[in-house]
């Protein structure tokens, strides 16, 4: 359905009558700078219009699903990491948040705090490369560079609070791996000072861009009821007027209201919403979410609540402290039960979802328990995924230097998009 | 449960009086309700079509978003009774409410109807439970396999498919020299 | 390196020393050494980038650790332009065949990089479909360690190249053992002609 009213509402000037008979295919990927990775189209073209797009994929099915029925739930953060890998620390959160939801674990403050500064991050850190990359696709290398210059930054912060650059694996059930380092707050105080420079040089390069407006303007157009039936989530929905942000509708972390029990109502910030539902209405919907994302990272980074951060830990059911586990002969037992395969702590029997709201869309994670150590089932809802069926529709009709513009202004990943 | 999907409930049955829907949580927790919200239906493989037509229909279900759509092979799972499930989780981005509906199916030959005329969003995630279950679905336009490659044979995310495979791996036509 | 490291310096030849045995010696030198000095400090890699690894080589060529300093930052996505494959990520059974191709239409001389934990051993990727290490179906001579491995962990590796390409130069491509692809990949490892 929609399809039909798409093509009407489509603000372009190309017509889609009949083509004439000399069609000719083009295959456009896997290996192909603009594909992000592996993706592959197929086009029929009548001259540089595209008439119809064939995507195929599945060109990095790595198994992530099977993986996570022989892992624990700990141990499966690991592979989190991998799947959007623009942004791992929000994968992390993402299936630690959807197990928390199956073990039914309220975290402490702290935590909560720190995960949700650490999302945010993983937003911007997300939002960054997409927006570099939209304007490498179109030929403007300078953004891209500016771009990666702060990710960098963000890289060290994460390099800071858990010791590894890229694959951070940083939360665990209840908790995280460790407590922030002393100090880090004001790391992440002097990047927030710092973005919005980045930001400004980005806009005073793109936004009023003759050839950067004119090659995003009305490409790539999808409306606000096809976006919610083809499934769109994310800055991809909210740039074609969808009010849906999963931090806002079914609120978690400190974006709940009451969030450490003492009744402080949630962060405060505001979602952007485009009707442009184009190529440019994403990029600018990205843009300010980065400022949003500034704006909740400096209401939390000075009032971290002291305390634990991981929940539970005399009852047994996460992992203890490293320091304890190093010193102490309770504590290393503690930590040998819990990795034990034969104990260590189980959920109950049933299935849950939980999902997140990261930068591409709606995170989330199905799991069905046994009542063993391991998930029965994992099932990952990859927004990438969802995201990119519509694709097709978005690129017929327009020029083939268009494909690469709409594809980037998806941001699809294609870790998350084949699992 | 939760006021909007009791009402939603309530409303499945006077429309479909003949199915028993059996409304249940996702995950039963005797101490609370924390979880209770996550609540699921069952609904028989051949009223699929009808039922889910009359949750994005009807107003007060406005089921508008098909947010996932997957599979769960049940086969060492204690106490079921069905082998696989087909598992649709349903969102409504305007009364924000999110429901879950159940298809249970069973060998040989597990097919549900597709959903692709209510949800395009079902299209590719429907390729997928085929590709990876073998869960057979009628009616969808363009039923291949979408992640595993041409001549794969097997269901791999079935349980009874191993980890590493039956040898796929090590054991598929290879591209040699003289292609060049 | 390669101009200064000679058998026969300059200063040590006899009384016949003219000008133009000089120039003989140094036109000999540069015959000897200098297409190698050129090939290694203007290497053309083709990204290869899969996955997670790709984004570290996007960081590698990027702002901060700027690769262009080692005279490899021409990225490109042509194979025929290439001479240093980068396979960065995991390669799907699906993805090999397309590896594969790239391999065979670049160019001799060509080198190969493994990058990362996927591409040389599978990694934490153990599954039906990942193909557990990337030299079971063609050569490669530096494989970098890290899951995925930091920047400069991978510009160590594209020095490691330099070193190669300095040591070995380039060798007739019948020497280099063919592709290997033809064998039956269960009997991988002896028989993969990989560069001895």
């Amino acid at each position: 359905m929609g399809t039909d009213t798409m093509t009407e509402a489509r603000p372009t000037t190309m017509s889609l009558e009949e083509p004439g008979g000399d069609l000719w295919a083009l295959n456009f990927g896997p290996q192909h700078p603009a594909t992000h990775t592996t993706l592959r189209l197929v086009l029929e073209l009548d001259g540089e219009r595209v008439v119809a797009c064939t995507p195929h994929i599945g060109y990095l099915h790595s198994g992530f699903e099977k993986l996570g029925e022989h892992l624990t739930y700990n141990q499966y953060v690991v592979v989190t990491d991998r799947m959007n890998y623009i942004s791992p620390m929000a994968n992390n959160i993402a299936w630690h948040h959807a197990c928390e939801v199956l073990f039914n674990i309220e975290l402490t403050p702290r935590c909560k705090v720190l995960r949700t500064i650490l999302a945010e991050l993983a937003r911007i850190q997300d939002h960054l490369l997409c927006v570099g990359c939209t304007a490498l696709d179109l030929g403007g290398f300078t953004a891209f560079l500016y771009g990666f210059a702060d990710r960098e930054d963000i890289y060290d912060l994460c390099e800071d609070i858990c010791g590894a650059r890229f694959t951070t694996s940083y939360t665990r059930v209840g908790g995280l791996m460790n407590d922030m380092p002393d100090g880090w707050p004001e790391k992440v105080k002097a990047f927030c000072r710092k973005l919005p420079k980045t930001l400004d040089d980005i806009v005073a390069l793109l936004n009023r861009n003759r050839i950067f407006i004119e090659r995003t303007k009305g490409i790539g157009y999808i409306n606000h009821d096809d976006a919610i039936n083809w499934g769109l989530t994310g800055p991809l929905a909210r740039a074609s007027g969808v009010r849906r942000d999963l931090r806002k509708d079914e609120p978690y972390l400190c974006y709940a209201d009451n969030w450490d029990g003492s009744g402080s109502s949630g962060v405060d910030f505001k979602v952007p919403i485009s009707h442009g539902g184009d190529v440019l209405a994403r990029y600018l919907v990205r843009l300010e979410e980065m400022h949003q994302s500034l704006a909740i990272i400096a209401q939390l980074i000075d009032n971290i609540p002291a305390g634990p951060v991981n929940v539970l830990a005399d009852d047994k059911q996460t992992l203890p402290d490293k320091r304890e586990v190093y010193t102490s002969i309770e504590g290393l037992i503690h930590h040998f039960e819990q990795v034990m395969t034969n104990r260590g702590h189980t959920p109950p029997i049933g299935e849950a979802y939980g999902a997140n709201e990261t930068a591409s869309g709606e995170l989330g994670f199905y799991l069905v328990s046994d009542g063993g150590i391991m998930p029965y089932r994992v099932h990952c809802r990859a927004p990438s995924f969802i995201n990119y069926q519509c694709f097709p529709k978005l690129v017929e009709g327009h020029q083939l230097s268009d494909v690469v513009a709409i594809l980037g202004s998806l941001n699809i990943i294609a870790g998350e998009l084949d699992r | 449960m939760d006021q909007n999907i009791a009402q939603i409930v309530a409303g499945l049955r006077t429309a479909f009086p003949d199915v028993a829907f059996s409304p249940q949580p996702l995950i039963d927790r005797s101490e609370d309700d924390a979880g209770a919200e996550q609540v699921f239906v069952r609904v028989p493989p051949d009223k699929i079509v009808e039922v889910m037509r009359f949750l994005h229909d009807d107003a007060r279900c406005d089921f508008q978003q098909l947010a996932s759509l997957t599979c769960v092979d049940y086969l060492d799972f204690p106490k079921a009774r069905d082998r696989y499930a087909v598992v649709y989780t349903l969102v409504s981005p305007r009364l924000n409410h999110r429901m879950w509906v159940k298809c249970f199916v069973n060998d040989p030959d597990p097919a549900v109807p597709s959903v692709t005329g209510i949800w395009n969003a079902a299209e590719w995630t429907e390729r997928e439970v085929f590709d990876l279950f073998g869960i057979r679905f009628s009616d969808h336009p363009d039923l291949r396999r979408i992640m595993t490659w041409d001549g794969f044979k097997a269901h791999p995310l079935r349980k009874d498919y191993p980890l590493r495979g039956h040898g796929e791996r090590e054991d598929f036509t290879v591209v040699t020299d003289d292609s060049r | 390196m390669g101009l200064t490291t000679s058998e026969t310096s300059p200063h040590t030849m006899g009384n016949g020393d003219t000008l133009s045995t000089r120039l003989d010696h140094l036109v000999g030198l540069l015959r000897k050494h200098g297409p190698n000095w050129a090939r290694k400090n203007s290497l053309w890699p083709m990204p290869f980038a899969t996955a997670c690894c790709g984004i570290e080589l996007m960081a590698m060529g990027a702002s901060r650790y700027d690769v262009a300093r080692f005279g490899a930052e021409v990225m490109r996505f042509t194979p025929r332009q290439c001479d240093l494959m980068i396979c960065a990520g995991r390669v799907a059974i699906k993805m090999l065949p397309v590896l594969q191709r790239i391999y065979m239409q670049m160019c001799e001389p060509k080198w190969v990089i493994s990058m990362g934990a996927c591409a040389s051993t599978g990694g934490v990727f153990d599954t039906y479909s990942v193909v557990q290490g990337i030299d079971q179906f063609m050569p490669v001579d530096v494989y970098v360690p890290g899951c995925p491995p930091r920047p400069e962990t991978l510009i160590e590796g594209v020095m490691a190249i330099q070193r190669i390409v300095d040591a070995e130069g380039v060798k007739p491509s019948a020497e280099r053992g063919g592709l290997g692809l033809t064998v039956d990949p269960v009997v991988q490892l002896n028989t993969v002609g990989r560069r001895s």
